[in-house]
């Protein structure tokens, strides 16, 4: 042994406000199928763009040895020139095109500049075979295949280009189990062909059952790389080595639960998302969510829970909602946009907080106050010295890291910005709020204080619906859950009687 | 934590670091005033001081003052990260119906500007029902508007051809100055002085306010120079037109327009709204704002300040002709960017957009005197449009 095809030494990485990476060490052996794990935020993707040259060479410190040379790739093409590809969890292909087309986007068939379709649709098959897509057409368009197929399509592409190092970032986290153990028969398959993987996943069984090594990213630093040929790896060793401290302590415990009446509730909610064909996107949902209590809503990616959250709260992607009731404290409501689901006590904070959550070119104190300015306004004009006292008492209270709340918000880190995110809410003082991945993308630390403001809200009286992909998390912080799968629940779990593997058969039942 | 603590620089810097530090900071809105002091200085200077006399300071404002009235509007609509490019002729064709009003309907000029006004204002919701409701750009909606008003402008002096405005009180909104009989114009200077003391209030107040809450702000030496810089420019502009003929009646109407979107954009709900929009439109609709409801105040206003400047257009020619409104758009567009609206949007202010406005204007002007051809002047302008905007993109890649 000792042929490694790739060493990333000492890799640092900064960006402003944060230590993405620190001093991270990364060796991957010619041939084999190599996990990189860890919590969201650990740096594992950050790492995988640094080496496919996304962040070019001088944006990090800290050298990559591929293939017995220091490489410096400028940019993508750089990387994928020396036979590295990577596969992002957000396919890079175009809908609207064929699968050839796509198989040879970027790296057409071409002579003098003309492309020659006939060599491009045989070469397509042939690579279609390789990832066992023998009887797709390779001139139907992509968004006619399955999500599954469409991976195996971008893996044909990887293919067509030569690739030698083949990274994947959580290939299978929005496939079933079916096209997930095909997509781990081809990696497999791959291998005896000489291919060298990377894997990122979260599935930990997968890892397992697949790894011949695993190496554990934590707060931006290597953890431990084992290999499975020395010894079985266990996946609590793994669980152990990515929070870096017993699970218990992660989630703090409330001192009593008060639990009252429910104050939220949907029956029979229906939902078609006109985008698609209306085809029906949440089939007949009912919950439940009591004064004073944290209700989880689990379910892997694309169950349909941030569909049903903005289906409720104001429904601004315009669904229609062709089903159902919603009541709020006992009185049936429909929101036609969220300024009245606001109005109502019912907030929302979102998935996604630079995309649509956060203004960032903004500073902490217009953010914050940006959803309730009528509580701020007197006479026609914003009383900036009230606004100002309310921004400084919850950069205080919640302990938001900056200099000012005149600081911009696209300044600050993944876990202040959550914070922003959460004061603004917390100011609007709703009934309901529905946390859409609250701790997404911030480091551990982060993450325990937003568990502990999660139970002060609640037990002052606020009630929330947890959404989250992370199982520890929900089990964790949860009075009560639901399970999605493709837009239906699955089924409920009451504190106590939940664990991983009753969660997950929810949550690949279909 | 991974955390990178930032500190708060409490400890006293010295007053050249603070200089410099403030020259990096703001080097993209020092840059707009710096322009604008070189142009005015070459101009000077290559027409023998013929630019900064009294009368051709007077001439530029009521030059300028439809410009400026455009560009408000259009900070707003850019702020939005939209576009309108039929102002031109919407003005053009305000100017027009005015005109009309008064030769053929004999209706008197205080009459007829209210109702060319409330046409802007149609104009304006008919095309924002467009973006908003039915979804079409901006882009495209605009684009059709500058035919159907190119069209419309026409037809309304096709008959009469140019007409020659009688109306003195509709031409002395863009030639005459405020009603000042006093020896040597003291009301204008009044003005000025008054004008000066409220801009010192404002400034200490919102000081005095930072400091009370722990901001940064700028050392004392400092904002005393700028206070007295703002005096000093002031009050040189406001003895140059009491030498003349005194305040005109443009400066005050753009004045008052602009203080009055100032404060919308700074002090209200709609202008947090603006920005919240301009900067993020998905995050700002999940916060509770009504996005299509501010998309229609920006076409509303932006239509009802087209049929205004059409009016000072209109005034400053007294006569309506068939080719008014052409390239207004680009003169308005252009005073925005060159202020120091985003290209991408969520940042703008008016108040640096009327610098802007006074760039461009200050180059049109100052190569009329100088004479250079009307051809060239589309050419100069162009370039230094475009190095105003690589200059704010870049120095806004280089903040990040």
């Amino acid at each position: 042994m000792g042929d490694y095809i790739l060493e990333m030494k000492n890799i640092e990485k900064v960006f402003p406000g944060v230590k993405a990476l620190d001093n991270v060490n990364f060796s991957v052996k010619r041939g084999e199928i190599h996990c990189l794990v860890g919590e969201n935020g650990a740096g594992k993707s950050t790492l995988m763009k640094v080496l496919s040259g996304v962040y070019p060479h001088g944006t990090y410190s800290g050298d990559i040895v591929y293939d017995g040379e220091v490489q410096k790739f400028r940019n993508i093409a750089d990387s994928e020139s020396k036979g590295i590809a990577i596969i992002y969890q957000e396919l890079a292909l175009i809908p609207e095109l064929s699968v050839y087309e796509n198989i040879f986007f970027g790296h057409e068939i071409a002579s003098n500049n003309i492309i020659n379709w006939n060599e491009t649709i045989v070469r397509a098959k042939e690579e279609l075979k390789k990832v066992g897509l023998d009887n797709v057409d390779p001139s139907v368009k992509l968004k006619t295949l399955g999500v599954g197929q469409q991976q195996l399509v971008e893996i044909a592409k990887a293919l067509s280009k030569n690739v030698k190092l083949l990274i994947l970032d959580e290939p299978t986290s929005s496939l079933n189990e079916d096209d997930s153990e095909n997509l781990l028969e081809l990696l497999k398959k791959l291998q005896k062909e000489g291919v060298t993987s990377i894997m990122i996943s979260h599935k930990l069984k997968e890892v397992t059952a697949i790894a011949d090594t695993v190496t554990v990213l934590r707060d931006g630093s290597t953890i431990c790389s084992m290999d499975a040929h020395e010894r079985e790896i266990k996946e609590e060793e793994i669980i152990q080595n990515m929070v870096g401290r017993k699970l218990d302590n992660i989630y703090p415990k409330r001192a009593e639960k008060k639990i009252g009446d429910v104050v939220f509730e949907l029956k029979d909610w229906t939902v078609e998302d006109p985008e698609k064909n209306y085809r029906e996107i949440l089939h007949h949902v009912n919950m439940n969510v009591r004064k004073g209590e944290i209700v989880g809503l689990q379910g892997l990616m694309g169950a349909g829970r941030t569909e049903l959250a903005m289906s409720i709260f104001g429904n601004p992607k315009g669904y229609r909602i062709t089903d159902g009731h919603l009541y709020m404290n006992g009185k049936e409501k429909r929101y036609h946009s969220p300024a009245a689901a606001i109005k109502d006590g019912l907030a929302y904070v979102t998935e996604d907080r630079k995309g649509n959550g956060l203004i960032l070119m903004q500073d902490i104190r217009y953010n914050i106050s940006v959803a309730n300015l009528d509580a701020l306004v007197k006479k026609l004009s914003i009383n900036e010295n009230e606004e100002i006292r309310i921004a400084n008492y919850y950069k205080e209270s919640i302990n938001i890291k900056a200099p000012s709340i005149e600081q911009k918000v696209g300044n600050l880190s993944g876990g202040n910005q959550q914070k922003v995110q959460l004061a603004k809410w917390m100011f609007v003082e709703p009934n309901v709020l529905i946390l859409d991945e609250p701790t997404r993308g911030i480091d551990v630390g982060a993450k325990f204080e937003i568990y502990t403001l999660m139970n002060r809200l609640v037990e002052e009286g606020m009630s929330i619906i947890m959404i989250s992909s992370e199982l520890p998390e929900i089990l964790g912080m949860s009075d009560r859950l639901y399970v999605m799968s493709e837009g239906t629940i699955t089924g409920e779990l009451i504190g106590e009687e939940a664990d991983e593997e009753k969660v997950m058969a929810l949550a690949v039942k279909s | 934590m991974s955390e990178i603590n930032i500190t708060e620089s409490k400890e006293k810097e010295s007053l050249f670091h603070e200089i410099i530090r403030l020259l990096k900071e703001n080097v993209r809105s020092y840059m707009m005033y710096i322009a604008l002091v070189v142009i005015m200085i070459f101009f000077n200077f290559m027409t023998k001081g013929a630019f900064l006399t009294a009368m051709n300071i007077t001439n530029l404002i009521n030059q300028a003052g439809y410009v400026a009235v455009l560009a408000i509007g259009m900070t707003i609509i850019l702020i939005l990260v939209q576009i309108d490019l039929s102002i031109g002729f919407v003005a053009g064709f305000s100017g027009a119906i005015a005109a009309i009003l008064m030769t053929q309907y004999n209706i008197s000029e205080w009459v007829a500007i209210p109702i060319v006004a409330l046409i802007g204002l149609a104009i304006g919701t008919y095309q924002g029902l467009i973006v908003t409701r039915l979804s079409v750009p901006a882009f495209v909606t605009t684009l059709a508007g500058m035919f159907i008003f190119r069209g419309a402008l026409s037809l309304s002096l096709q008959k009469t051809g140019t007409i020659i405005i009688p109306n003195a009180g509709f031409n002395a909104l863009s030639n005459g100055s405020i009603v000042d009989p006093t020896e040597g114009h003291l009301i204008t200077i009044a003005i000025g002085v008054i004008g000066i003391i409220l801009v010192f209030i404002a400034m200490i107040n919102a000081r005095r306010n930072k400091v009370k809450y722990n901001f940064q702000v700028t050392s004392l030496p400092i904002f005393v120079v700028e206070l007295v810089a703002i005096a000093v420019v002031v009050m040189v502009i406001i003895t140059r037109l009491a030498s003349f003929n005194g305040l005109p009646w443009t400066a005050v109407i753009v004045g008052v327009i602009l203080l009055g979107y100032n404060f919308m954009l700074n002090k209200t709900k709609l202008g947090r709204a603006i920005y919240g929009i301009g900067g993020n439109a998905q995050a700002a609709e999940l916060s509770g704002i009504n996005v299509k409801r501010v998309m229609m105040f920006a076409f509303c206003s932006m239509g009802t300040l087209a049929a205004i400047a059409g009016i000072l257009f209109t005034s400053r020619l007294q006569s309506a002709t068939p080719t008014a409104g052409t390239g207004f758009e680009m003169d308005a567009i252009a005073s925005s960017y060159i202020g120091g609206v985003a290209v991408s949007g969520g940042i703008g202010k008016v108040t640096n957009t009327i610098i802007g406005t006074l760039v461009i204007m200050s180059l049109t002007n100052g190569m009329n005197l100088m004479g250079v051809d009307i051809s060239w002047q589309y050419v100069v302008k162009g370039i230094i449009f475009i190095i105003a905007v690589a200059f704010d993109i870049r120095s806004r890649n280089m903040a990040k």
